[in-house]
């Protein structure tokens, strides 16, 4: 139905009859508004007697009506209209206290600059003082006054390492073979392609073990630890521990860095395997290569001090991963987005401060001559 | 109008694999009513609600809304009886990446070609009803407790529902919210003609709203009294009835 009106002077008299159901006639409706805010009209009426049905687009109409009465500080009689519609109307209009919205206020593009630099400086602190608390953890441990459940030390132990074993047996014997791969291009120019065997072996045992295993328990367990960590904040569980005195370093982080600065040397010595397994299925089968001259080859370019870089590779980026994920847990806000947010940062750092800290210990051993 | 049938249950069962919470529930919600699903903690008033609003099914019977028999229903008929319905979830159960205007406008967008124009103005006057006109911008975790139950309600009441399910909407609130929330449902129960079905053991609550009710008793795992909740405290079926209305008190 369509809306109708009449203006006899001051006074503008809306008629409404029949149904108004999904009433949605834009210009019509625009048409009413501009009439009822021309400053001739200095009364608003509307007349109800025939109207049927009508839904809550009918009352958006009639409240509008109201409001711009009210602004316009006119009259306006909606006496004709059904008893419980006049007290939808009512409802409505009987709170009106304006809400207080923290605005961000306009910055200028320096000072927003400057806020980043803050803020990137503040969480790199909160992330030191974190790091200091967990080692504080780890200290306590050692000299056996740290309080954590034994059970859950060993259901993240077996989470990172018997639950993780397939991913990282696949991921890591495909880089052997994409290793074997790409280095065999460059070798076959020169007639060399026996040292792939070398290539891999050196390349799996000395970083690249480390890194794979790295990044699959990153995306799976530092996952996983945000997650849980962020759920416990969501549902207050985080504050229950505080108010019982427990530290929640100790009751949740300890647990979960230790499983993995334990488990990852393992890891990573699995990953070292699995990686010259698959370079020794492209060696043997592609690039012809006999089994005992691949095996020769790849024991003659092991050696104990790249695995023991290797070694010492996954122990950090265990410690990195743990502290990654239970920093972004604990840090979580308190909605259901803020899980999902957690989990992100918590996977996408440790990613990050893992090559930073390859960086730092490749250059370290350099200097060092290891 | 006012004495039509809108939701009649027959033979409902709750339960959860072999465990059986409550058995062969039959009762009828009149249009326009305010009824009240009351008992003790854990009798499953929750889970009933959860089988009225088609989230969980019942191992037997049959509910009916507006006559239309849900439970043999296609799922497009249920989709259908859906949207003449509104819940609104204990903790309100915003979507916390969206602003209370998105929440509200969500069902709006989904189910009707309404112009995004109207769609804001429905926003802003479903915002008004419960009271948070202005608040459209804001998120979730902006608001408080109270506010996020008002938030809830309006977008329980986007579509202009007949029958608003509402689970513990008195939770969590402090004697004053919970106030306003009663007098809101009260207005809104007049003035939309909505049918509101509610979960609650807020005995302020059920006598300031309730125009009828039912009592489910975890030991016989059937209803033990149904009627206006006033009159069944007035005169009480049994002991345990008088009992819950009176918090623990003894008849006689």
């Amino acid at each position: 139905m369509e809306i109708t009106y009449k203006q006899n002077k001051e006074k503008l008299t809306v008629f409404l009859s029949g149904s108004y159901v999904d009433y949605d006639n834009e210009e019509e409706k625009s048409i009413l508004y501009e009439k009822s805010q021309s400053r001739t009209i200095k009364e608003i009426v509307v007349e109800a007697d025939d109207l049927k049905n009508w839904d809550s687009t009918l009352v958006v109409v009639l409240c509008k009506l109201r409001t711009i009465a009210q602004e316009r500080k006119i009259n306006y009689n909606f006496s004709s209209l059904p008893e419980h519609l006049s007290r939808l109307i009512d409802l409505a209009f009987s709170v009106d206290r304006k809400p207080t919205h923290s605005d961000s206020e306009f910055k200028c593009y320096l000072e927003r600059l400057g806020n980043i630099g803050v803020n990137a400086w503040k969480s790199f602190c909160r992330g030191c003082h974190f790091m200091r608390l967990s080692w504080s953890s780890i200290g306590r441990l050692l000299i056996g006054k740290a309080i954590f459940r034994k059970v859950d030390f060993l259901f993240s132990l077996e989470d990172c390492t018997y639950r993780a074993v397939g991913i990282i047996s696949l991921v890591s014997f495909m880089v052997g073979l994409i290793l074997a791969f790409v280095g065999a291009i460059q070798l076959k120019n020169f007639g060399a392609q026996i040292y792939v065997a070398s290539l891999v072996a050196i390349g799996m045992t000395r970083i690249m073990g480390a890194i794979m295993a790295g990044v699959v328990v990153s995306g799976r367990t530092g996952a996983s630890y945000a997650a849980t960590i962020g759920t416990m904040q969501v549902n207050e569980e985080l504050d229950a521990l505080k108010t019982m005195g427990i530290s929640i370093i100790d009751f949740l982080v300890l647990p979960r860095i230790s499983s993995l600065i334990i488990s990852m040397p393992f890891i990573t010595l699995l990953a070292d395997a699995m990686g010259i397994l698959g370079g020794g299925t492209v060696g043997i089968l592609m690039l012809g290569i006999s089994p005992e001259e691949y095996i020769k080859y790849t024991t003659d370019a092991l050696n104990m001090k790249n695995f023991l870089v290797g070694v010492f590779h996954g122990f950090i980026y265990g410690y990195v991963i743990a502290i990654c994920g239970c920093y972004y847990g604990i840090n979580c806000g308190r909605n259901a987005d803020s899980v999902g947010v957690a989990t992100t940062k918590a996977v996408v750092s440790s990613i990050v401060w893992m090559i930073v800290v390859t960086g730092i210990v490749t250059a370290a051993m350099e200097v060092l001559g290891i | 109008m006012e004495n039509l049938l809108q939701i009649k249950a027959e033979n409902i069962t709750i339960a959860y694999g072999d465990f059986v919470l409550m058995k062969n529930l039959n009762f009828e919600i009149k249009k326009q009513d305010i009824f009240i699903i009351m008992g003790g903690s854990g009798c499953g008033k929750s889970s009933l609600l959860r089988i009225l609003t088609g989230l969980h099914s019942s191992p037997t019977g049959r509910f009916f809304i507006d006559g239309i028999d849900y439970v043999h229903s296609t799922p497009l008929q249920q989709k259908e009886l859906m949207k003449k319905c509104g819940i609104l979830y204990q903790s309100g159960a915003l979507f916390s990446s969206m602003t209370l205007g998105e929440n509200i406008a969500l069902p709006l967008q989904q189910y009707t070609d309404y112009s995004p124009k109207l769609i804001k103005e429905l926003v802003e006057l479903k915002l008004a009803l419960v009271g948070l006109k202005g608040f459209a911008d804001f998120y979730p975790s902006e608001i408080s407790g109270g506010m996020a139950k008002r938030a809830g309600l309006a977008r329980a009441l986007a579509l202009d529902p007949e029958i608003l399910y509402c689970d513990e909407p008195s939770a969590g609130l402090d004697p004053i919210s919970s106030k306003l929330l009663d007098d809101l449902i009260l207005d809104l129960n007049q003035s939309l003609g909505t049918t509101f079905v509610i979960v609650t053991h807020e005995l302020a609550s059920i006598f300031a709203v309730g125009s009828n009710s039912i009592f489910l008793d975890t030991e016989s795992k059937s209803i033990l009294a149904r009627g206006n909740p006033k009159e069944l405290l007035n005169n009480p079926p049994n002991e345990k009835i008088y009992e819950f209305l009176t918090r623990g008190k003894k008849h006689g």
